[in-house]
Parts: C-alpha cells; structure tokens; sequence
C-alpha cells in the first residue's frame, strides 16, 4: 500500500469520521429528536430477538469497551502497573476472542432475522439493514485478526495499534506510519470501523447515546419538574 | 432552544429539592419537550362537518385543520336543546366516523382524473383528425376499438388526464349518445340525496336538463319497505330516534340499534333506565341482544310468522273477547277496518274481492266526483250505506272534504261499523277462502302440512248494487278471519285455543319459527296491554333483517298490523319506526326543482332502478322463480303467465312502472315526427305504439338500440355494494371477466318470457362508456372508463338530513379538495360547460318525447279503479296517463345548457312549487333568492335570472324554497293542504313564518327544521317527530285508497298472489346450489348456509370498508361469519379461508367462527371491498367477489302495480324491489390462496376452473 493512501486512510480518514461523529450527531440530536431511538422491532417478532439481541450487545459492550480502554489508555499506564505487552496481548485476544464469538452469534441472528423475517424486512430502513450487516463484517474481521494475533504474543503489533490510536488524539501527523506495515486484516478492520465511526450519526446507533444508566442512581421514584422559571417583569410602583 | 446545548448542564444543579423522605425529587430540567404534545393538538381551525353516508347519523363533526391539511375529527355537543324532560341529543358520532379523515390524504384517495389508457389512447388518435362528437363516434361504430377497452374493465390501466380531457371525452359521449341513440340512454346512479343533496342535484341537474334517467336507489338497496306505500300511501316515515324515550315497550326486530345506529342509541339506554320494556328479535346474538329484556330468536326468514302468531293473541284479547275502548276507537277512525269488501264466489266458496265503492250503488250514494275512488262503510247509527270523507276520490276534483272527520261525503256525521258478527247485522255467514303458502316445500324452511286454501267462516251480508245483489263482509272480519281466529260461528277450521296448530296460533308459530309459544303471548299481550295503558306508546324499531327477504311486504305488513291494532301509528312513543337508509330529505319540496330542472322542464326522467338492472344486467335471463309459485291458489281468473320479466314489462306498457330507455326510437325523432305527421305527441305516440311502430324499449332490453350507452355513477359504489347480481353486471352490462356460472333459461331449455324477445346470444358490454366520481378507489371506479377525483366530505359545502334527529346539518369545506380533486357541484358543472361547447355539432334546440309513469299524489293516480288491462291485448285503447304511460313534450336547449345549470330558471315563477299532491306560488323566494345569490347580468337564455353558480348558492336554493326551512314557505303549503281537507293547519307554522335558516346558519349550529305537510309528523317544541301524527292529530288522511291505514289491498294483482291480507310466506327457492354443489365441491366437505347481508361493525356504514383503521380492527379483509356447528360439518376451524358459492358467483374470505350464530346461516357483512386483500376463487379462476356476486335480484309482481292511488308509482317510492335475503350457498375450504398478483395477460384473462 502507498504511503499516500496509507496516510489518506489512518491519518486523514479518522479526523474525517470523528467530525463527522461528533457534528453529526450532536446536529441530530438537536433536529431529529424523534428519529433517536433504537429502532427495536420486537413488537414485530420476538422470535431471534431475545438470544440474538442479548448475545450481541454483550458481546459488543465487552469488544467496545475493551477497545476503548485497550486502544487509548496511554502505554506508559500499563508499564507502570507492570502489565507486561504479552500478557495484556493475552488477555486481549481470550477476552476479544470469547465476547467476539458471543457478538458474531448474535449478529448472525439479527441479520437472519432482519433480512428473512418479512415484516421486519418491511419495516428496516436501508440504513438499519446496513448497519447490522457492517457490525456482522466488522465482527469476522476482529475475529479474523486472532490467528494473526497469536504470531505476534509479543504484543509488539498491538502496541502499533496504541500508538495509532493515541496518536490520532494527540495529532501526531506520524500516526499512520504506525500502522503502515501490519496485516491487510487489522487494515481492513481498521477501516471499517472508521467507517462506523463515520456513519454512526446517521443510524440507528446513536441510542448508545441514551442508554438510561441514570436511573440507576437517580434519587427518588417521582419526578416533578419545576416550572421553568421566567424573568420577572419589571414594573412600577404607585406613584408616592 | 438547542437540545444537544440543554443537556449539557453537568455542572448545573438540576435538582433541586426531594420530598417524601427522599422519593420524589424537583428538578429544573428544560420542558421544552411537553410542546410536543402540546402542538399535536393544537390546531388552525375547526370547521363543522358531518359525513355524507346513508348511516341516519348526520352527526355533527368538529373538523380539525392544521397547516391546511385535516388533521382529525371529534364530536360537536352544541346541537339545540329540545325539551326539558328528553335526554340530550348528543354526543353523536361513533368511532366509524371518527376514522374517516384518514381516506383523505391515504394511498385510497382518487387524485387526479384517470381514464383507462386505451380509450385515452383511442381517442387521442382519433381526436387528432376529427371533432370532438366525431371521435367518440370514430370509436364506437368500430366493434373492435370498443371491445378494445370494454373488455378490459376492472383489470387496471388507468392513466392520468387533464380535467378538459375528460371533460371532453364525457361531453362527447353524452352529445353522440343524445344525437344517435336518444338522451334518455344518459344514465346517472346516485343514492340517498339526503346524505349530500347539492351533490346529488349538480349530477341529477345535469342529466336532468339533458334529458338522461336518473335512477332511484331506495327501492334497489331494497331499503325501501313496500308495505309502507301499501299501507300509508307514503314512501316511509319514521319517528325521531328521540321519540324512543317517549315509548315504554319497544321490540327491536331485525334491527341492530347499537351497531348501526350508534349514534342514537343513548336513547334507547335511557327510556330502559326510564322503565321502558324491551324486547328484542334477532336469529344471531346480535349486538343489540344486550338491550332485552326477553330475546326472541326465530329462525332467520320466519318473521311474519312470529308477527302472525302475536296478532292473533292481540286480537283473541284485546278485539274479540274484550274491545279495548281505544283500540277499537282507534281502528275505527285511522283504518281501513270498516269498509266493505265485496266477496266473489268461487269454486263452490266465496274470495274477497275489491273494497265495495260508491259507484257500484245505483244513484252513486250522491258522490259525483270520482264515486269509482270512494271506498264505502256502513253507518251503526243510521245502518246506511255511506261514503266516508278522506277516501282518495275525496282528494282529486273536489276541496275540503278530504279528511277523517267522521262525516260521510254529504256532510253528516257517521260512526262506522267494524264488524257484522252481531245476529241483527249479518244476513248470513259466508264460507270464505284464504290461502295458505306455509305448507310449500322448501329444503331449508319448515313447513305445515296444512292445506293450500284455508277456509274461514266470515259473517257477511247482502247489499243492492246497480248491478244487482251482493255479498259483503267488513275488512275487520275479514282480517279476523285471516289470522285463524274463532268467532262462535261454528267455523271448526279455526283455531280453537293457543295451543292448536292450526294457522296462525302461537303453537303454529312455534312450530315455524322456534320461539317458544308462551314467549310469543307474552310478548303480545304485554306489547298490547301498555299500548292500551298509554294510548299507543309500544313501537317497534325494525330494518333490514327483516326488509330484504323476497316476502318482506309480510314480514311488515305482520308487524304493521300489530301496530295499527294497538293503536300506536302516529302517537308519541308509539308505531313504526323502519330506518334503513337515510331516506329523509326534510327539505325535498325545496331541493326537488334543483335536482331535476324543474326549474327549466318538466318532467325528468326518472327510472326504477330494479326492474332497470333485472332487465339491463340480463339478470332475467337466469330467473328461475315461476310465477305458479308464488301465484295465490284463490287468484281470480287472469293471465297469470309467462315469467316475472313479462309481468315488468306489462306494467311498464301500462303506466305503472318508469321505462329507460323509453322508447326503442329516439325520443328526438320521434318529437320531430310527430311535428311532421302534424299531431300532437301524445296522440301519435299512442297510435303508433297501438299499430306497433313505435316500441317501447322494455320489451327488447337486449336489442341495441335498446341499451343504456352511457352511465354516471356517484356518491355511490353500485359495483361493489349495492349491485344485486354483480356478476352478471360485470358479464352483461360491462362486459368483462366475471364469475357467473349459471346457465341462462335458453342454454337450460326452461320457460322463457312471453313478452320480452328473446336473442340467443346475450350481448356483453352494453354500456358505451362508465364513468364514477368517487374520492376513494372504490370497486365501482376500479370498473370504470373515467374516474373523477371529487372532494371528500370536509371539503365542500352542503347539506344533510336524517330521519333519526329534527336538525338539517351542513358538509362544509375545511380545506380545499386535494391534489386535483374538484366538488360534485363544479364537476358537473365542468362537464356542462364542455357539453354546451361540444353539443351544437350535432344537437341544437330540441324537443324530447319524455313517457311519464302514472304517478302517485297526482290526479293522474285515480287511473285504473277496477280491472287491469293491458292494451296491448287490444281489448282497451292505449290512453295517455290513463292505460298507458302520459306522454310529455320537454324543450332542451343544448347549447345553453351549461347556462341553465347555473340559473334558476322561469317555471318556479310561471308553475310554482309544490309536493305530494299540493302545490303553492313560489314568486316571492325567486326573487329573494335572485337578491341573495345575485341575478346573472350576462347576455343570454338567462339573464335576470337568479344565479345558481356555487355550491353554497346552490345550498340557498332549497334553503329558500323549502317549507321546512323557510317558514313563510310553510305556511303557503300548509294553507295548500288546508283548502284539500277543508281543515286550517296553518296553525302549525304561523309562529315560524318569519323564520328562514340559511346556510351560514347551519354551518353555525345545526338547526330545528319547521314542520310541513311533506311530512306526517311535528317539528314542535311539544312533541318528538313521530311519523303519522298529524293524520292521527290533525286529521289529514293517509294517501291510500280508503284514505285510512291500509290493511286489506284490493287491487286485481294483490289478490292474485295472495298478499290481500298479511300471510306467512317462506323465503323462495331461487335453485342456486343444486346445480353446483356436486359438480364444485367433489366430495369435499361442504355445508350450504343462507346468506345474509347485514351492515358491518368495521365500515362506514354500507359502502366504506377499505379505510386502514378499520381493516386493522377486522382481519384486515373480507370474511363471512358462521356457527360452530356449521364449521364442525364443513371442517372447517376460525380464520380458514373458505370460498362461498352457488351459480350466481363465488367469494373468497376467511371465515369467522363464532357462537354468535344461529345454525344454518352464514353473515357477510355488506359492501366489503374486493380490492382488499382479496384472493382468487378456484371455482371462477377470477378474483373472490363482493357480497353480491352470489346473489341475483329477483323481482315481484306486486311491486310492480301501478295506475291504483297509493299503489302507484313515484321516484323512489314504490316499484321493485333488490331483495337478496333468500340466497343460498354452499361454503367449502379452499385448498389453495392465489392471490393472482402480476400484470394481465391478454389470453389467460380467464384461467379455466380448475377441473
């Protein structure tokens, strides 16, 4: 792959998801407040949806919030705790891998269900047919980097991956030459999840943004909101 | 407020304080979100509406409109208070009408003009190179470009065109028609005017001052209850739904109150509340079940023989072995009970003939106006012979004495005796004959094994006629006598006790029916006993369960009886009350002269639409009732031949019945040779149809110069509603693919019509062009050549009445129609402006031969008194309006046309207006309303005139010239009524004279209407409307021969099938399976089940069944109902989709197996749309049909009498009836669900059954 295209894809093409990301759903947020939502189509058919959905977002919290937490923790951290490359490599790729394969089940049957179930068919978007079926690719792709993972216990092609990451958030304009060299599977796994990224704000994703973990702390059952207060008119006393 | 910028306020405190020990927290977050909701019901305007359905409802509508667009519908509650001591009149409204804003802006809605793209094709290239007359020619002299698109009718194709496009391709049509065939082949179908009156009249205007035929609807939808006219010489009139709360013992019979009238139904909760006793009668578990106190359910079909059964208690108890002081006062006064009817002896016993009449006495009892109309009783005081005031030769010829006073013709007060069973009365006892028709045989029904002919001893005496002695009896001992009773005459036929079974006892009844015979006394005696109690406050609320069987005259004569005997017609709380179909135009007087010009010519063609379609859809063919059975075995010697279509066209050629077309030749030619042989119409007419020049259409409705041509069809789903039959409709008169799998009479080699000729191959498609102006894509506009996209009923303005409340109510337009929809009102105009350019290619000023039937509450009613002859034997000469049809000569002026729609022309001023037999001068509402709608100041055929150009300037129109909404006009036509009866009611609108509601007014609020002598009831502050009040009240007679409550028909053809007196006559055989079950069902399990039509619970009313709402409350499609037993023997579980068949046609839809059901029937509730989610039947390898393609009408000879005072014709008033009750069907599982998708195939249109 050219360095120019290398740089186009990990070097420009992340900042253009993340604008993208960030403005376009915060415009949403602000003109579609009716289109923000899950979609869920269980009233439709239940059937697929308990063992599918379930799997799925298990499995994806897990994979989300380990990339998050594995991608952008600075490496210093992990020096300093004394997590050795390889182990963290390790623990990467067993719990990747569990929750990757819980994921992919899921996936499989939400898209079975999404595109063979007519009534949901009927009621899909292209947009949420898409999605489903991206998420499904992007799955056997992470999947698809463990064999190649296990040649690398070293964790050294992982720390690439970091570098990439925190790069790209520290506007190190080298970032991409991090990644120049690894295998066209992390490339493509790369890619696809930018394009994610990309497209969150247009579909169905967004109601991650709205998962009510509020009312897991919220005080009080009841809630009463105040009027909202409006200024006071000023006016005149009686002439003394 | 940005959302996104709201919730970012994690550093901003957002609660602010808890309560309940910490339960409950206060915050401050943003609210802007609750203006959602708010908006979702804020709203522009509220526009008063109602729809324009035959429901009765006329309910008021709040109409919502947001940003231009309707957005939904609630209830108005701000109907005018009537009385302290009734219930509010609302809310009314149901959830049905709640629904309907949604076929506005659905995928349903009509948008644009459509045509079918091959005739639009045809006609663009013919168009090309030739006149607009021209082109439409080109097509239709060429079989094979016709066929090109005719045969291609209902299968899709339509195109998009411009409004002058169609306008044109109609305007031509209509022009070629009138010129080549005559104008009267111009047909136009709408129902109801009641429901949108200025919508009914632009098309009615329209082919009105053309000279096409409108048809009636009322009679077709078998709405129309015959014996209404026989009885009380008036079309039907029914008390207000509030008039329930004033009764305290109401029957429901076959009616479904709380389903079909829903809107009303508050008052029938309310008088229960009040104490009132209810009963109700219905074979199913019906919704309106849950109002009785004890539900009588008879086997489907057996009505009168339960009505019987009850008249014959009532009688034993309340006339015979005690005279309840009111009823036999009633009866006395109000019925036909003591005129004297002849009785003729035959066969060794004596039958009743003909009601004894003033001119059979030598010296005429002193009447010299019309003594052959004056029926005759006897005095008990003087023991003479009189001729009571109010008989309807009273009404004609002479003034003032044509009342009910108790006053005989010379002035002198009588007191008419009922009965001659007293020893002094009588001269003997006359052994007389009365069929029976309740031992015929039927597969379905039991029968008795009774003999045909019942011999009743009847006390009679002897009276000197001018034409020597005879034998007389009274009606009363004659209608005695009839119902089986004992008079302690010795008569061992009769019954004995209640528990006998001869007929018509409760234990006979029983036998017949299923009711227990002591729920039938006790019905009887307690219905009887609290109309004695309350002088006459026990009704009967009754519809079409009972209305649309074969037989139904029966079914309500039996109940009418019941009615009459007890006293209750025309009291408060008390009598009849039929609603089915929302037949009450209050305001007719008013809107007749717009609907049908006859503000320009007199008079419109006007046609029966039953005996028009039994003969025009070829339904005729295929009858397979012979006129023996259904003939009485004590029917005078006559000609009781041939089949029902020869007994049609007999009374056509006598006067009795309309005719369309009229005339094989066109009626424009033949004005023109009459001009030049130099004699006036009439006579040449006569003289030419007597030497057989000339002949009339009915009598070859297959030969082409005999077809209707063209056909409007609006407001109204004839194809998929009302259309008896539809399957030879789409065979015969369209044309195209259909399912009818009979044979018709000439392939089954049975007995063909005497009369009507017969042509070995049935022509298919005889309509040259159909075109439906709808908002929905209904079934009918599917059928279409044209569809015209018309506005909904919130976007014109209008007006509609109910016979269920006092209040005309408004349509008017919350928005403007959508997309290119335009009203009725200025679709009919563009099509009158276009025909006024295209017309003087080929037509000009022309003179229109029109043939008038004798019609009722006219002199010309007193035609025939005593025989029936047809002149066509040659043994009488055909006379004008007296043996024959009248002859009228009407001026059209084609080219101006369009300017005389739009103008309210000079015979309102030169004739005046009148109605139902009274007319009055109409010249100062003419100005008036030329002051309110402004003269037209144009040059021209009307110029000065009032203009009539709008919707709403039309609605002013029958405003201004109605009594019931113009008080000075009432007063003018209760003065016209007062000089007939010789009594002053100008009492009853004097307060209102200054009162005169318009249509800003309406739109306002609803209003109270002011009473007419249009009608027989009040609009007072004193009482409830209740049809018959002011006969019984103010003394008017009813329009009948005798002038009373009719009970005994005399007339020749009455007598000859048995209807003289009320009988139980099973439902008929129409031999519909037999020739299908085992050729079709192959051994498959199968049950064959009477089909009955009732009105839906899931549809606006009768015809609107597509809208998505309801669809999703129902099973989203068509389904037919039957019982678990039924199910059982056909094998079949709920939600099977089954196929429903006989020869008329086949149906497909799932099937509801409920508990519901009696064993035997099958419900298909009317009018569900076969465009629904409707797959292919195997049997017919065509799509599933509506309800009616497993029905055929078939038609009845009495309905057909003509020319004899109340039983003669009027638009909508009398004449054949679509009855469809007594179709049978078989019901089987289909092993298959086609549903038939992808385009057409030219060659497969017609895929074989699968055999």
């Amino acid at each position: 792959m050219s360095g120019y295209i290398n740089t186009l894809l990990f070097g420009i093409y992340p900042y253009i998801a993340l604008v993208v990301l960030i403005l376009g759903t915060a415009i949403r947020y602000d003109r579609e407040q009716y289109g923000w939502r899950s979609g869920s189509s269980q009233l439709l058919r239940r059937r697929q949806l308990i063992w599918g959905s379930v799997l799925f977002h298990v499995g994806v919290l897990v994979i989300f919030f380990g990339h998050l937490v594995g991608l952008l923790t600075p490496i210093a951290i992990f020096d300093a705790l004394g997590i050795s490359h390889g182990a963290k490599q390790l623990l990467a790729i067993v719990a990747g891998g569990v929750a990757g394969v819980m994921a992919i089940i899921g996936a499989s049957l939400l898209v079975h269900r999404r595109l063979f179930d007519a009534r949901v068919r009927a009621n899909s978007s292209t947009t949420d047919t898409l999605i489903i079926i991206l998420l499904w690719i992007q799955l056997a792709l992470g999947l698809m980097t463990i064999p190649i993972s296990m040649q690398h216990l070293d964790g050294e092609e992982m720390v690439k991956f970091m570098s990439w990451a925190q790069g790209i958030f520290t506007f190190n304009f080298e970032a991409s030459s991090y990644v120049a060299e690894v295998s066209f599977i992390f490339k493509a796994h790369l890619f696809l999840g930018l394009t994610i990224l990309l497209l969150f704000p247009f579909t169905r994703l967004v109601h991650m943004l709205s998962v009510p973990l509020g009312f897991f702390w919220r005080p009080g059952y009841q809630v009463v909101r105040e009027r909202n207060q409006r200024a006071q008119p000023t006016r005149l006393p009686a002439a003394e | 407020m940005s959302h996104l910028l709201n919730r970012l306020n994690f550093l901003a405190r957002k609660n602010t304080g808890t309560f309940s020990d910490g339960h409950g927290v206060t915050t401050n977050e943003s609210r802007d979100w609750e203006d959602a909701y708010r908006k979702r019901w804020q709203h522009d305007k509220i526009v008063r509406s109602t729809h324009g359905v035959n429901c009765t409802g006329s309910c008021s509508w709040k109409i919502y409109v947001k940003g231009g667009i309707v957005t939904w519908e609630t209830q108005q509650t701000d109907y005018p208070r009537t009385r302290p001591d009734l219930p509010n009149h609302e809310p009314r409204g149901c959830s049905r009408g709640a629904s309907y804003s949604w076929y506005m802006y659905s995928a349903n809605r009509v948008k644009y003009p459509l045509v079918r793209s091959r005739l639009l094709k045809l006609w663009r290239r013919e168009r090309a190179v030739k006149t607009p007359v021209g082109a439409w020619a080109a097509i239709q002299q060429d079989p094979a470009k016709r066929a090109e698109y005719t045969k291609v009718r209902g299968l899709g194709g339509f195109v998009r065109a411009s409004w002058d496009e169609v306008n044109e391709i109609i305007a031509a049509a209509n022009a070629y028609t009138a010129r080549t065939h005559g104008p009267d082949r111009v047909i136009g179908f709408s129902p109801i005017p009641a429901m949108s009156m200025v919508s009914y009249a632009a098309g009615s205007r329209y082919l009105s001052l053309l000279g096409g035929t409108c048809m009636s609807f009322y009679d077709w939808y078998c709405d129309l209850p015959p014996a209404s006219p026989m009885t009380w010489g008036e079309q039907t009139d029914v008390p207000e739904s509030a008039d329930w709360y004033n009764s305290s013992f109401l029957i429901l019979w076959g009616s479904n109150v709380p389903q079909t009238r829903t809107p009303d139904a508050h008052f029938y909760t309310e008088v229960r509340y009040r104490g009132a006793k209810s009963v109700v009668v219905s074979p199913d578990y019906s919704e309106a079940a849950k109002f009785s106190d004890i539900w009588l359910h008879p086997k489907q079909g057996t009505d009168a023989a339960l009505a019987m059964a009850m008249g014959h208690v009532i009688l034993r108890e309340f006339h015979l072995d005690r005279q309840a002081e009111y009823f036999e006062d009633y009866c006395r006064r109000y019925t036909d009970m003591p005129m004297l009817v002849r009785l003729v002896e035959k066969d060794g016993r004596y039958v009743p003939d003909r009601l004894l009449r003033a001119s059979d006495f030598r010296g005429k009892l002193g009447e010299k106006n019309n003594p052959e109309w004056k029926t005759v009783a006897i005095d008990r005081k003087s023991g003479k012979i009189v001729a009571p005031t109010g008989s309807v030769g009273f009404r004609w010829g002479e003034k003032g004495k044509w009342n009910l006073e108790s006053k005989d013709g010379k002035g002198e007060d009588v007191e008419l005796e009922m009965s001659l069973i007293l020893d002094a009365d009588r001269d003997t006892v006359a052994n007389v004959a009365f069929p029976y028709f309740g031992n015929r045989e039927h597969d379905h029904f039991a029968g008795t094994d009774h003999d045909s002919v019942l011999e009743r001893a009847v006390p009679a005496k002897k009276v000197k006629l001018a034409s020597g002695e005879a034998l007389v009896a009274t009606v009363f001992d004659l209608f005695v006598a009839n119902y089986g009773l004992d008079r302690g005459l010795g008569d061992n036929s009769c019954a004995k006790s209640y528990d006998d079974e001869a007929p018509y006892t409760p234990a006979w009844a029983e036998k017949i029916t299923g009711v227990p015979r002591d729920h039938i006394v006790t019905v009887a005696r307690e219905f009887a006993l609290n109309a004695e109690k309350t002088n006459g406050r026990s009704m009967v609320i009754l519809g079409a369960g009972l209305n649309h069987w074969y037989h139904m005259d029966m079914n309500y004569r039996g109940i009418i009886n019941l009615l009459v005997m007890c006293g209750c017609v025309g009291q408060s709380g008390g009598g009849w009350s039929h609603y089915v179909g929302q037949e009450k135009l209050r305001p007719q007087t008013g809107w007749l002269p717009l609907a049908f010009g006859l503000d320009w010519g007199r008079p419109p063609r006007q046609m029966n639409s039953t005996s028009f379609f039994y003969a025009h859809t070829d339904q005729w063919r295929y009858e397979t009732l012979k006129v023996d059975e259904i003939l009485s075995p004590t029917a005078p010697e006559g000609p009781w031949d041939g089949t029902l279509i020869d007994y049609n066209i007999r009374a056509e050629r006598m006067g009795w019945l309309p005719s369309a077309p009229q005339l094989k030749t066109n009626p424009l030619d033949v004005a023109k040779a009459a001009g030049e042989a130099g004699q006036e119409a009439k006579d040449y007419v006569a003289a030419q149809l007597k030497s057989g020049d000339l002949q009339m259409s009915c009598e070859d409705p297959d030969d082409p110069a005999n077809w209707p041509r063209n056909l409007f069809v609006w407001r109204s789903n004839l194809l998929g509603s009302s259309g008896k039959g539809h399957e030879y409709f789409l065979k015969h008169l369209l044309g195209t693919a259909n399912g009818v799998m009979g044979k018709d009479l000439g392939e089954e080699g049975r007995q063909r019509a005497r009369e009507a000729v017969w042509h070995e191959t049935a022509p298919e498609g005889k309509l040259d062009l159909l075109v439906t102006l709808d908002f929905r894509m209904s079934t009918t506009c599917v059928y279409s050549d044209i569809v015209l996209p018309t506005a909904t009923w919130y976007e014109k303005n209008d007006l509609n009445t109910s016979d269920m409340h006092p209040f005309i109510h408004p349509l008017s337009s919350a928005a403007d129609p959508a997309w290119e929809a335009r009203s009725d009102w200025d679709i009919f105009k563009g099509i009158a402006r276009k025909f006024s350019e295209v017309a003087p290619e080929v037509l000009g000023v022309e003179k229109d031969v029109v043939l008038v039937p004798i019609l009722h509450d006219t002199p010309g009613e007193l035609a025939q008194p005593f025989e029936v002859e047809d002149w066509k034997t040659g043994k009488v000469e055909p006379v004008p309006g007296k043996t024959m049809p009248a002859v009228a000569v009407v001026e059209r002026d084609y080219p101006n046309l369009y300017k005389r729609f739009t103008a309210l022309g000079p015979l309102m001023d030169k004739l005046g207006n009148g109605g139902k037999g009274i007319s009055w001068n109409t010249e100062h509402e003419v100005e008036a309303l030329g002051r309110l709608n402004g003269v037209v100041t144009e040059e021209g055929a009307t110029k000065g005139r009032p203009r009539i150009d709008s919707d709403i300037d039309a609605t002013e129109v029958i405003l201004m010239l109605a009594p019931e909404t113009n008080g000075e006009v009432a007063v003018k036509a209760w003065d016209a009524l007062s000089q007939n009866t010789g009594r002053d009611h100008t009492h009853l609108a004097l307060p209102k004279e200054d009162e005169k509601i318009r249509f800003r007014d309406v739109v306002a609020q609803p209003r109270k209407i002011i009473s007419s002598p249009t009608w027989s009831g009040l609009e007072s502050e004193k009482v409830c409307y209740n049809a018959g009040y002011t006969n019984v009240h103010e003394l008017i007679p009813w329009r009948t021969i005798t002038g009373r409550q009719q009970l005994y028909q005399d007339h020749l053809w009455m007598r000859a099938f048995g209807e003289a007196f009320c009988v139980y006559r099973p439902p008929i055989d129409t031999k519909s399976i037999n020739p299908m079950i085992a050729e079709k069902s192959k051994g498959k399990p199968s049950v064959v089940l009477n089909f009955i039509t009732p009105h839906q619970k899931w549809g606006i009313h009768s015809t609107y069944s597509d809208n998505l709402l309801m669809l999703t409350l129902n099973r989203g499609g068509p389904v037919v109902w039957i019982s678990e037993e039924d199910a059982k023997t056909a094998g079949l579980v709920d939600n099977d989709w089954v196929e429903v068949f006989n020869v008329n046609g086949a149906i497909v839809a799932r099937v509801v197996v409920s508990q519901r059901m009696k064993q035997g029937t099958v419900y298909m509730y009317h009018a569900q749309e076969k465009i629904v989610n409707t797959p292919g039947s195997q049997i017919t390898g065509q799509r599933g049909g509506i309800h009616n393609s497993v029905t055929r009408a078939i038609t009845k000879p009495t309905h057909m009498i003509g020319g004899y005072a109340h039983q003669a014709y009027g638009f909508n008033y009398y004449g054949t009836v679509g009855s469809n009750r007594d179709e049978f069907v078989v019901v089987h599982k289909m092993e298959e669900v086609d549903w038939m998708e992808g385009p057409y195939r030219e060659t497969g249109e017609k895929k074989e059954a699968a055999e």
